[in-house]
């Protein structure tokens, strides 16, 4: 057996050929490790009709890209997805695999992962190369991946390394890696394969997909003023909505307003929302649970408004108004207009 | 009964509803201040389970993972409407990752035999990683439906369901057997009064065993006898160790698991180190001009 190391590989997602934010984020973060590792990054693309994307990974750093072009991985179903990338993996052995922690990497990951026997650490919001001191097992392992990922409820972070034979898998939380810029002068190679898809893979077919565009996305957001259960009442939204549009940002909120049916899903920030890194984030009676900080902790500056000196979102805030919001708000809009 | 229904479950810690006596000062977590409740998306899957046996005939059957206090989740599905439970209880099986864990239930699986179709939840709050379920397709060579909310349509040979996906939902078909994970789409049905006056009896062999010497009994033939008067009455939660479902030991729990976990960091609240800014016209003024000059804003 070789001593030398696969690989990085990504799992490029992909829906009516336009590839998902989270993949180009996992493009970038690969390099990062690739690069620390020594080795290329490597995407896999699969689709029913992928002309187009690949020249955008070639921008976005990825020195080759496996395109496995089929009509029968369209519309997307786990099975003929899993054969194909489990095929490519077991005749190139990549070192590190990561899907984005999706609806779709997370249905797709684990029957990947478990047909190859590999570790898979779910949902990491952070991802390093170090060793491993297995002093249980008394084992030392150079040059893994540390799979960072938060547990219990958001309470505790805990660091993850696969012990057995690599790839090492992983999915990643959308928008928590950095998107580095495309370089439209970057060049890589295109290998195409003809996946072998049978019967056994086919069996689930898709009768009926109905799928509407999200109401806003918060991950493409510059300014985000999220509105928590502090807000008091659906009609009293109007008052955050009134804040981000003065301001030139998005609704976001809290998902005990979510809960209480005051907004929309889509709206939502934290783990089990979306995670967002805006330049600014204002929440607005917000208490501010670990699974909220957890979607939004990140942002370049927080504004926290809370009448509770003691919620915990001041943990996180640049800047905390103690006070009502029904008062504080009008005047922050007030004092914008004035200003600009 | 025309079909044959498992649904597996899981104990969990109730991190959903955590409190500050949750962490220790040392940054790991206080079990015994967590209490341990039924997996809510698990609910789900049980109830799922339940309307099928309503609308087709089925016999459910409900297995769990877990310490011997997990029969309280095969009790409480019992309550709910299960015909059959099933509880994998080892000290070979701790510090299963999901690989393991779903190895070990696609055994209990096999040892049940012929199944149509598998129901688990979508994801278990202690760890939020939704693997098992398409882990344990996959150990079991059969097709996969995730994120289910409800069956249109079950036959002999095929289930149609409706998914959830990400912006909307689908319609998918498959044949049987398969398995579906299950989302939080119907309100799981509470205990049923009067199976709780029934089930509550409901035991494994260590509970069965431990009520014995408890009572000083130690006679072996008793305890056989009174076995075979609670399997008569359905009154018997199944016991199985790793060899009773046929479990190769290398496969299961730590051993069998290739994700270690390297350290455990509990999230703390850092200082407050924030600017304060006064509720007042002059303060938020000033905080706004702030943000413009430094082009947060504007």
């Amino acid at each position: 057996m070789s001593n030398k190391i696969g690989n990085v590989w990504i799992f490029i997602e992909q829906e009516g050929g336009k590839i998902a934010n989270v993949s180009l984020e996992l493009v970038s973060k690969g390099r990062e490790l690739a690069a620390k590792l020594g080795v290329a990054t490597e995407a896999i693309f699969l689709g029913g009709d992928l002309s187009g994307g690949v020249d955008t990974l070639h921008h976005y750093g990825c020195d080759k890209v496996y395109m496995v072009e089929s009509g029968k991985l369209e519309p997307f179903t786990v099975l003929p997805y899993a054969k194909s990338i489990v095929d490519l993996v077991k005749e190139h052995r990549p070192n590190i695999l990561l899907f984005g922690a999706t609806n779709k990497g997370r249905e797709l990951g684990p029957r990947v992962a478990s047909e190859l026997m590999c570790g898979l650490t779910a949902d990491c919001t952070d991802l390093q190369i170090d060793d491993f001191d297995d002093k249980v097992n008394k084992k030392q392992y150079k040059n893994k991946l540390m799979q960072i990922r938060p547990a219990f409820g958001g309470n505790i972070i805990a660091t993850i390394v696969n012990t057995w034979e690599d790839p090492q898998i992983v999915t990643v939380r959308p928008g928590v890696m950095k998107l580095d810029d495309p370089d439209t002068s970057r060049k890589g190679v295109c290998v195409k394969i003809k996946p072998e898809i049978t019967s056994t893979e086919t069996v689930v077919n898709v009768i009926e997909r109905v799928q509407q565009e999200k109401e806003v996305d918060l991950q493409a957001s510059q300014i985000i003023v999220s509105g928590g259960y502090g807000v008091g009442g659906q009609a009293n939204f109007k008052l955050i909505y009134d804040l981000a549009k003065t301001l030139g940002g998005d609704v976001g909120a809290s998902r005990a307003a979510v809960d209480a049916g005051w907004i929309d899903h889509d709206h939502q920030v934290g783990q089990t929302g979306v995670t967002v890194r805006p330049k600014l984030y204002i929440a607005c009676g917000i208490s501010g649970s670990i699974q909220h900080r957890a979607g939004m902790s990140d942002s370049s500056k927080i504004i926290a408004i809370n009448t509770d000196p003691d919620a915990p979102i001041f943990s996180c805030a640049h800047y905390g108004v103690i006070g009502d919001l029904n008062e504080v708000i009008p005047k922050m809009i007030k004092a914008f207009k004035s200003k600009v | 009964m025309s079909y044959t229904v498992i649904v597996f479950v899981k104990q969990v810690p109730d991190t959903q509803n955590i409190t500050g006596e949750a962490m220790k000062p040392d940054g790991t977590v206080n079990r015994a201040a967590l209490p341990a409740i039924f997996n809510p998306e698990d609910l789900n899957a049980l109830e799922l389970g339940i309307q099928l046996k309503e609308r087709y005939g089925a016999k459910l059957i409900v297995g769990t993972m877990g310490p011997p206090n997990a029969a309280e989740v095969l009790r409480e599905s019992l309550y709910r409407g299960a015909d059959e439970t099933i509880l994998l209880t080892d000290r070979a099986f701790a510090g299963a990752d999901t690989l393991a864990t779903s190895y070990a239930l696609s055994c209990c699986a096999k040892k049940i035999g012929k199944f149509d179709l598998i129901l688990c939840g979508r994801q278990a709050i202690d760890g939020d990683t939704a693997q098992v379920g398409p882990q344990l397709a996959e150990k079991l060579k059969i097709p996969q439906v995730s994120y289910v909310e409800n069956v249109e349509e079950l036959t002999k040979k095929r289930v149609r369901a409706r998914r959830s996906i990400e912006g909307g939902f689908e319609v998918v078909e498959c044949p049987l057997p398969a398995l579906m994970t299950v989302v939080e789409a119907n309100d799981p049905r509470p205990s049923n009064v009067k199976k709780i006056m029934l089930y509550k009896k409901a035991k494994t062999r260590t509970e069965l065993s431990k009520a014995h010497s408890d009572a000083n009994y130690t006679d072996a033939e008793l305890l056989k006898e009174e076995e075979d008067n609670l399997r008569k009455v359905g009154l018997w939660i199944e016991e199985l160790s790793a060899s009773d479902i046929g479990a190769d030991v290398e496969r299961i729990g730590l051993k069998g698991s290739p994700t270690k976990v390297k350290n455990i960091q509990s999230v703390v609240l850092t200082g407050a180190d924030f600017k304060v800014v006064d509720p007042t016209e002059a303060g938020v003024n000033s905080l706004m001009h702030e943000l413009i000059e430094d082009h947060t804003l504007g």
